[in-house]
């Protein structure tokens, strides 16, 4: 009954047989390893990142910062409550960040809860066995797909931004089309839109690297090797601040992009990250 | 009624009670077991020795930590650790001015010392402005002053077999005194000082008096404080449990503390 209901609408008042759907071949095996890696690796960094923010919840500007010196941003408690201040805001954040209730049933007062941490409980010892090697793996994997972004032509060919992508109106239309939740079709959908493209280049050429390059800023013996760094990110609590910052620009680009696979069609869009393979939505009958 | 009086906080600390009992308790518990596995612990370390082989292959020998200057000290430097070693035997060092404090050079040395403060300080000085990084994340930036170990150790004529130097302290941790070791690279290094002042004071009793170690390239822990042994070693297996420090050994902190 449905079908009817939808071919009256259309203008033309044959229906064209159902063409079989058209499959594209659109990420090849490094991008598909990558990303699977990647997603392991970054669920890790995050999670053991946040056991060993939790070792000390304040963070500072410029080289030194120390429980006498001003923060600007603490996850804190009271004999109460817990509290996330950044500047002079300050606002309660009992049960979720500086006092919570862990899986046993005791209240506790790290910053960030068991569930967001590695390992559960309190160990910033097994927090940086984790992070400082998988911190390797994001490293190893970031150069690695560098190096195949530019030899293998993903970059020129599909992250590369054309002249008339950057126009104010092509930027907006692709803005509007988002907002609507109007995602391209047809042979369209088998290229990067302008947003995608910048958030992807955002990802790979500007978080990442500022995720490892802050963190390599954060280790001593790379402060005597590379002192520059330090004068690059305005000092090492600069830099682990940063660190912060960037890991969670990094957790808003992840809620982002998986709602758009939500929105554009899960099974077809996860089964291209692992086969290679997506089939292209047919174009929409009433052309809009 | 009653629930609508509960103060918005419980509400959400029993929402969060109940999303963990129901699904969340065994997933976090096989997280749990993950780390703990054994197969697991000496993957992890694998990361340790990366960072290492990497830092040794890519640090020059003698690199410097940045020095700061008087402008850039934290106004406090924050103690951390130990900040007044129990018992009486301190105690009494402490209320004498450490004038009886002695530091044993042993081990695989050809010449067995035992310097006295007096001693230390009539060693040629260095004076460095540094940045102190504990592993938990916070710095602070001191002066610190004192001989140079490298010193301390061709003193002792350190034997070519010595590949470690462990540092032996007067504060009592739990069930052990506290104890660091670090290889002959940062032991010789120029900025490796054995200090007994900080910001042109004698160093305070809660960062390390009368002596502590500063070994810049490395994080907080390594900083062996209330240093009375310097000891050249082959191998740092008879060493506590084998790790190398204390927190080594009942942690598993990483032995190379360069990140």
């Amino acid at each position: 009954m449905e079908r009817t209901g939808i071919m009256a609408e259309a203008e033309t008042p044959v229906a064209p047989p159902q063409p079989a759907p058209v499959r594209v071949y659109r990420h090849r095996l490094p991008a598909r390893i990558w990303h699977w890696v990647n997603a392991v690796t970054l669920l890790i960094l995050l999670m053991s990142g946040l056991m060993i923010f939790n070792a000390h919840p304040r963070l500072y500007w410029g080289e030194y910062g120390a429980n006498f010196d001003r923060a600007w941003l603490v996850i804190g408690s009271t004999p109460d409550s817990g509290y996330l201040r950044v500047g002079d805001w300050r606002i309660n954040t009992t049960g979720v960040l500086g006092r919570w209730t862990d899986a046993q049933g005791a209240e506790k007062t790290w910053a960030f809860p068991g569930w967001a941490t590695i390992p559960t409980s309190y160990s910033l010892a097994d927090g940086r066995r984790w992070h400082l090697l998988f911190a390797w793996l994001l490293s190893t994997g970031l150069t690695l797909y560098m190096l195949w972004t530019l030899i293998g032509g993903h970059l020129r060919k599909d992250l590369h931004i054309r002249r008339a992508e950057w126009s104010p109106r092509h930027i907006w239309h692709d803005v509007k089309a988002h907002a609507r939740l109007r995602f391209p079709r047809g042979e369209a959908a088998a290229r990067y839109g302008i947003l995608q493209k910048l958030s992807y280049i955002g990802v790979i050429f500007v978080a990442l690297p500022l995720m490892i390059a802050t963190g390599l800023t954060m280790s001593p013996g790379m402060n005597a090797a590379w002192p520059w760094l330090l004068d690059v990110f305005g000092g090492r609590q600069s830099a682990r601040s940063i660190h912060f910052i960037t890991a969670w620009a990094l957790v808003a680009f992840f809620l982002v992009h998986i709602a758009m696979v939500l929105l554009a069609g899960p099974i077809n869009e996860v089964r291209s990250m692992v086969t290679g393979w997506f089939r292209l939505p047919p174009e929409r009958e009433e052309g809009a | 009624m009653s629930e609508v009086m509960l103060p918005r906080r419980q509400l959400i600390a029993r929402a969060g009670g109940l999303v963990a009992a129901a699904g969340a308790l065994p997933l976090l518990a096989g997280c749990d077991a993950i780390n703990d596995a054994p197969a697991v612990r000496k993957i992890l370390s694998m990361g340790e020795e990366m960072n290492l082989a990497s830092q040794r292959a890519l640090i020059d020998r003698n690199a410097l930590a940045r020095e700061f200057s008087r402008a850039d000290l934290s106004p406090y430097f924050r103690p951390n650790g130990t900040r007044l070693p129990a018992g009486a035997a301190y105690a009494a060092h402490a209320a004498s001015g450490f004038a009886d404090w002695r530091v044993k050079v042993t081990g695989l040395v050809a010449r067995p010392l035992s310097l006295s403060l007096a001693d230390i300080r009539a060693m040629p000085q260095r004076t460095q402005i540094t940045r102190h990084d504990c592993v938990e994340g916070w710095s602070a930036i001191g002066q610190w002053t004192g001989p140079q170990l490298s010193d301390i150790l061709a003193a002792a004529g350190v034997k070519d077999r010595a590949r470690y130097i462990v540092f032996r302290c007067a504060d009592r941790l739990g069930d052990a005194l506290y104890y660091e070791s670090c290889d002959m690279v940062d032991a010789l290094h120029p900025q490796t000082i054995m200090a007994w002042a900080l910001n042109d004071k004698i160093l305070p009793i809660a960062n390390g008096a009368p002596l502590r170690l500063r070994i810049e390239r490395q994080l907080g822990y390594k900083h062996a404080k209330y240093v009375n042994a310097i000891e050249a070693v082959a191998s740092l297996d008879q060493i506590g449990a084998g790790k190398g420090g204390y927190w080594e050994d009942r942690i598993d902190y990483e032995w190379y503390a360069g990140i």
